[in-house]
């Protein structure tokens, strides 16, 4: 094994604003006032995290969480949270389609154009796709997302 | 680091040619694998028993009237023979096959449970319970109304010894179903006072002994517990194929778990006599190959001995201690006095999925997360540890390639 090994191959999986937001999340706390929230729960590893929603009209006006689990799960959280706040449901469901497959594959060429922006923020998490054990921790926060949408209080990335 | 000359010392390189898997690669590295507490590796003389009998000797057990049958029974019994001298079992009758140690656990949980156990009495475990010693208590209360207790764990991770005794001094634990090792934190319960003390308040004990049976020689009569639990594959032998002792004249006031094929004496529509113990217990066809595989792994244990395997590990995990120890930001959960192969740790600037992510990129094997004990995690305000764990075929420089794995994990994160 060399000393000079730096990881260098591990840097497509956690890049520099995966290991930023994983140790310093933007958005990493509850809100105060609150229409909706649900836990996501990945029973084999431990990982959780609680999404709260603050909604106008039929918009997502605000998101916050809590999570308590790795890097990947903790920033695929924050970056969610700044590509979702503004867009509706049906939006937001089309984005986690899209995210999940980034999430397994690396890429999503069929995407919608409409989400390119979007996407290309999440774009420094398709490095899990090499990871399929760790595929599950980006996309648990969206599972949780998705509960508090849909009015389920609970959600499991397994 | 120097080289120790023990009359009792295994001669580990000669026993990692043993192991075929070792010489395998991951991700272009040499394997480290530093998992046997989940699941250990298979020696030739394993894998060799198995694909020996399918190419030579194979039919189904106990039934058979022809010699292919009578030879697969015969080396099927001496899995039952070779478990019962390796536990120190009074009477090879008393060994009960079953699919795993989770297995063995339910099989308890419904036979004595329901069968033996009253509504109103209690069951005790402890604060370090694998899952598969908690959920079928849990089960068992639901439907039968027992009362499930919690011995406590100190912060030291040991079994808190006052604290045990006092949850059975009212007489109402019919019986005390604990770990005698923990998966976690390594730490060994004293056994023997465990079972001493549940005797004196009239419980009966069953250990559950999946890590331990791996670093310890078990003897079930000099334990004088009441069953033992265990799994094959932990043990170098074959998954599918576990383990419940149990004393005899327990296993006779036990109702079948399951029904079916030879679990019976004779069936009629009307009602069915029970097969004497431990075939009572033996529905359907047993796991044939894989208990002519756990006696392969036993004979090669034996060969190799327990005083052997367990200095071996205690040489390893002084090691790997004091490797950790030097590591900053690294905690090591629990500092039982009387502790096995398996050291679970936290790393303060990183969590311990992304530490097993980053070993495995240097080939190194841990497993990470609450290892099947959320309970106990809770207790000590953890959601999840990495762990690592030791086998046979552990080397001092494997812990080494951990070490210092773990101080490049920790700049990674840095």
């Amino acid at each position: 094994m060399s000393q000079t090994d730096n990881f260098d191959d591990l840097r497509d999986l956690y890049q520099e604003v995966i290991l930023d937001r994983g140790r310093k999340p933007r958005h990493g706390q509850r809100l105060e006032s609150f229409d909706s929230t649900a836990k996501g729960d990945n029973p084999m590893c431990g990982d959780r995290v609680q999404v709260w929603l603050k909604l106008d009209a039929d918009k997502v006006d605000r998101v916050g969480f809590e999570a308590r689990g790795c890097a990947i799960s903790v920033a695929s959280a924050d970056l969610m949270v700044e590509t979702v706040q503004g867009r509706d449901k049906a939006d937001i469901k089309a984005l986690f389609e899209a995210f999940r497959t980034l999430a397994r594959t690396g890429a999503c060429p069929d995407c919608a154009a409409a989400l390119a922006e979007p996407m290309e923020q999440l774009a420094p998490l398709a490095g899990v796709h090499e990871y399929p054990s760790r595929v599950k921790c980006a996309t648990l926060p969206w599972h949780a997302l998705i509960a508090a949408l849909d009015g389920t209080k609970e959600a499991s990335s397994e | 680091m120097n080289v120790m000359t023990n009359p009792i010392a295994l001669d580990v390189e000669r026993i990692r040619q043993d192991f075929p898997i070792l010489t395998q690669l991951v991700r272009g590295k040499p394997l480290v694998f530093l998992d046997s507490a989940a699941s250990a590796q298979k020696p030739r003389v394993v894998i060799d028993a198995m694909v020996q009998a399918m190419e030579t000797q194979y039919a189904n057990v106990h039934r058979g009237l022809h010699w292919m049958s009578e030879c697969t029974t015969e080396a099927y019994e001496a899995a039952r023979d070779a478990v019962a001298a390796l536990m120190n079992a009074n009477d090879r009758s008393e060994i009960i096959f079953t699919g795993n140690s989770t297995g063995s656990m339910n099989l308890l949980a419904h036979s004595y449970g329901r069968g033996v156990l009253k509504p109103g009495q209690a069951v005790l475990i402890s604060g370090m319970e694998h899952h598969s010693n908690i959920v079928p208590w849990q089960l068992l209360r639901d439907s039968h109304g027992i009362e499930l207790r919690v011995a406590p764990v100190t912060d030291a991770g040991e079994l808190d010894m006052a604290a045990y005794e006092e949850l059975l001094s009212d007489g109402k634990v019919g019986l005390v179903a604990m770990t005698h090792m923990s998966n976690v934190l390594g730490s060994i319960v004293p056994a023997e006072r465990v079972t001493a003390i549940a005797h004196a308040h009239g419980a009966k004990v069953m250990f559950d002994g999946s890590q331990a049976i791996v670093h310890r020689k078990v003897d079930v009569q000099a334990l004088d517990c009441d069953f033992y639990a265990w799994t094959g594959h932990k043990l170098y032998g074959p998954t599918g194929i576990g383990v419940l002792w149990g004393k005899r004249d327990l296993l006779e006031r036990m109702p079948p778990f399951m029904g079916g094929g030879d679990m019976i004496s004779s069936v009629t529509y009307e009602q069915s006599t029970w097969a004497a113990v431990p075939h009572k217990f033996e529905a359907g066809t047993p796991a044939i190959l894989e208990g002519i595989g756990l006696k392969a792994a036993i004979d090669y244990v034996q060969a190799i001995g327990y005083d052997a395997m367990a200095a071996h590990e205690a040489s390893l995990t002084d090691h790997a201690l004091s490797r950790l120890a030097a590591i900053e930001g690294l905690r090591v959960l629990g500092q039982a006095q009387d502790r096995g192969g398996v050291i679970s740790f936290t790393l303060d600037k990183a969590h311990s999925h992304d530490v097993a992510t980053l070993l495995d990129r240097q080939g190194i094997a841990v497993r990470a997360g609450h290892h099947c004990a959320e309970p106990l995690m809770r207790r000590f305000n953890l959601d999840s540890t990495a762990r690592a764990s030791f086998g046979v075929y552990t080397t001092h420089a494997e812990i080494d390639a951990l070490a210092d794995g773990l101080v490049r994990v920790r700049e990674f994160f840095q």
